[in-house]
């Protein structure tokens, strides 16, 4: 076990170096000078800055001695500076990170647990009009963007009806402490967690009713049957627990993509997480900070690929990953 | 042919499917006839709700131009994206694929460790990055999309050319002492081909939402009208002016959804044998 983890970690730490390294030419193959480029859009940082740069960066020296200059920055949890908002890159990111988690968390429980179980319910009534409208709601999410979702949300729920708050994390001025304040950034969490699950949860509704239908068909389900157990007992120990595998992975595989979509998200909602604060690099350029979000989205992949990984061979014994 | 067109038309959804796409590509390529204004043209008072003037059906926007133009123009802009991103991604995916799976070895190991890194990164955040740095333009936009959407077709051509290598047509090619190149391109390849049409169908559908996400965060290309570009340009005065953001959405959700149904009808006559699978 130990040995597993230590493989799969060191797979993770080496895809992490490519992404630096990638990241390092990214800066360099951007039109217009890489002190430039990484002090923000040109003509926001004065000469003196720049220089700086240059000279921190090593930027007059050969380009992989330039690499390695970078790289160690980053082994000491230096992702740069942003010279727009006057802080460091990790500094912005560490702040914003709980937001973004609790986020992402969230959606991902909503999406995992509404999608199966509607997945559950059509495969238990393959064919009839209940069936039809779940399959049917799982095509449109499937297809609807994601920021319109969001948008169309905040206008139905928080416009129209005022049922739910549809901007930031929580009430600004009311100064809630303790479970008041809980609950407060619980209601501002409903509309952008749903949203940002939509789409994962129709993923996964799809797949958990084909998943019940093909081991539905299998033989030990058979026998179950010819035993005499009731229908109900065979769907939950039977068809269910083996159903499931396939959506854990898919669902292990694609936790961190929501960090993509919490982009959009987080945007549309003003949750302040590293979503909003990739978009806000967006429109100043700020592309220390758009490079450092890229990063830490990438590692958080990693991690929740890292945890299903382990999760799994614990709850599964019959299966040998990589 | 006929086989194909009766297995597609048994599936309700895709025939539905097929037609909205149809209108949609009717739309898009009629736009410069039916609005040969810019949709960038400022026509009327701003925020002019829908259905208060003939000539405006869907009003205008913050700044006065006509949404149902934009809409016309927007349509030509996510088809395009779609479809070259698609092709784009296709080239990058269908040699990588076949190079892996026909020779195999260290050439496939390395091949799929570099195709297993982009799956691993996070596709729309390396999509931001790209078109912001490289400076957001169509062709910016398109390579990003499809830089970010090849690795599900390298290993699915990898698959079927994995499993095709071994069959006797092959290897009586190499006895007959076809080059590696040709026995590829002539015998592998075109063997392949109903998967990846299926695959490339969806490929459209999330290059097109791909596209307007970018565009709704400000990364489209400056000069082009496009659904997310009205949609993102709308989000602060949703409160005021629903209209602005609401009718591009239901544009690209049913181009999406059109796509999609498309894409299981293609499956269920390409791959009559897997279509019933899980039904």
């Amino acid at each position: 076990m130990l040995r597993f983890i230590l493989m799969r970690l060191g797979k993770a730490v080496i895809i992490l170096i490519a992404i630096l390294i990638l990241n390092f030419f990214l800066i360099h193959a951007a039109p217009g000078d890489p002190a430039a480029v990484m002090a923000g859009e040109a003509g926001a940082a004065d000469e003196k800055f720049i220089a700086d740069l240059r000279e921190r960066f090593g930027l007059d020296k050969p380009l992989l001695t330039q690499l390695g200059i970078y790289l160690g920055g980053v082994l000491q949890f230096d992702l740069g500076y942003s010279y727009r908002q006057q802080m460091p890159v990790a500094d912005l990111i560490l702040d914003r990170l709980p937001a973004t988690l609790l986020l992402t968390m969230t959606a991902f429980a909503i999406s995992l647990s509404l999608g199966t179980l509607a997945g559950v319910l059509a495969s238990a009534r393959v064919g009839k009009w209940s069936d039809t409208l779940i399959s049917t709601t799982a095509l449109l999410f499937y297809a609807t963007p994601l920021f319109w979702a969001a948008l169309m949300a905040v206008l139905l729920f928080s416009v129209v009806l005022n049922w739910l708050p549809g901007f930031g994390y929580e009430t600004v001025g009311a100064n809630y402490t303790g479970f008041r304040r809980v609950l407060d950034i619980g209601q501002h969490l409903i509309l952008p967690a749903t949203t940002l699950g939509l789409f994962f949860m129709a993923v996964y509704m799809r797949m958990t009713r084909a998943s019940m239908l093909e081991v539905s068909q299998l033989d030990f389900v058979k026998t179950a049957r010819a035993k005499g157990l009731r229908p109900s007992v065979i769907q939950r120990r039977h068809i269910f627990r083996n159903a499931m595998l396939p959506v854990v992975t898919l669902a292990g595989l694609q936790a961190g993509q929501l960090v993509g979509g919490a982009v959009l998200t987080e945007t549309v909602f003003a949750w302040p997480g590293i979503g909003r604060l990739m978009f806000e690099a967006l429109a100043q350029r700020d592309y220390n900070v758009l490079l450092g979000v890229f990063f830490v989205s990438a590692a958080m992949v990693l991690l929740f690929n890292l945890i299903t990984d382990i999760l799994y061979r614990f709850v599964d014994p019959r299966i040998r990953v990589g | 042919m006929a086989d194909f067109w009766k297995r597609f038309s048994r599936n309700r959804g895709a025939v539905i499917g097929a037609a909205i796409l149809l209108i949609v590509v009717i739309v898009a390529l009629l736009a410069p006839i039916l609005f040969p204004q810019s949709p960038w043209r400022m026509v009327q008072r701003p925020f002019l709700p829908p259905l208060t003037m003939d000539q405006y059906p869907l009003g205008t926007d913050a700044v006065g131009r006509d949404v149902l133009t934009g809409l016309a123009h927007g349509a030509q802009v996510s088809l395009l994206v779609g479809l070259i991103s698609t092709v784009a991604a296709l080239l990058i995916g269908i040699p990588i694929g076949a190079l892996a799976g026909y020779f195999g070895g260290w050439l496939d190991d390395a091949l799929m460790r570099f195709t297993e890194f982009f799956q691993t990164v996070p596709n729309f955040a390396l999509a931001i990055v790209l078109v912001a740095i490289f400076e957001p333009s169509i062709f910016s936009i398109v390579a990003a999309i499809a830089i970010v959407s090849w690795p599900p077709v390298a290993r699915l051509v990898r698959g079927e050319v994995l499993s095709l290598r071994s069959r006797e047509y092959v290897e009586a090619a190499i006895l007959a002492g076809q080059k590696n190149g040709t026995i590829i391109v002539r015998q592998v390849l075109p063997n392949t081909l109903s998967p990846i049409i299926v695959l490339a169908s969806l490929m459209v559908a999330t290059a097109i939402l791909l596209e307007s996400s970018l565009s709704f965060l400000g990364l489209g290309d400056p000069n082009l009208m496009s659904w997310g570009y009205m949609i993102g340009a709308a989000r602060t005065v949703i409160r005021q002016a629903w209209w602005l953001s609401f009718f591009p959405g239901v544009a690209i959700l049913l181009t999406v959804l059109a796509l999609n149904l498309i894409g299981e009808g293609l499956n269920d006559a390409l791959n009559p044998r897997l279509a019933r699978k899980g039904r």
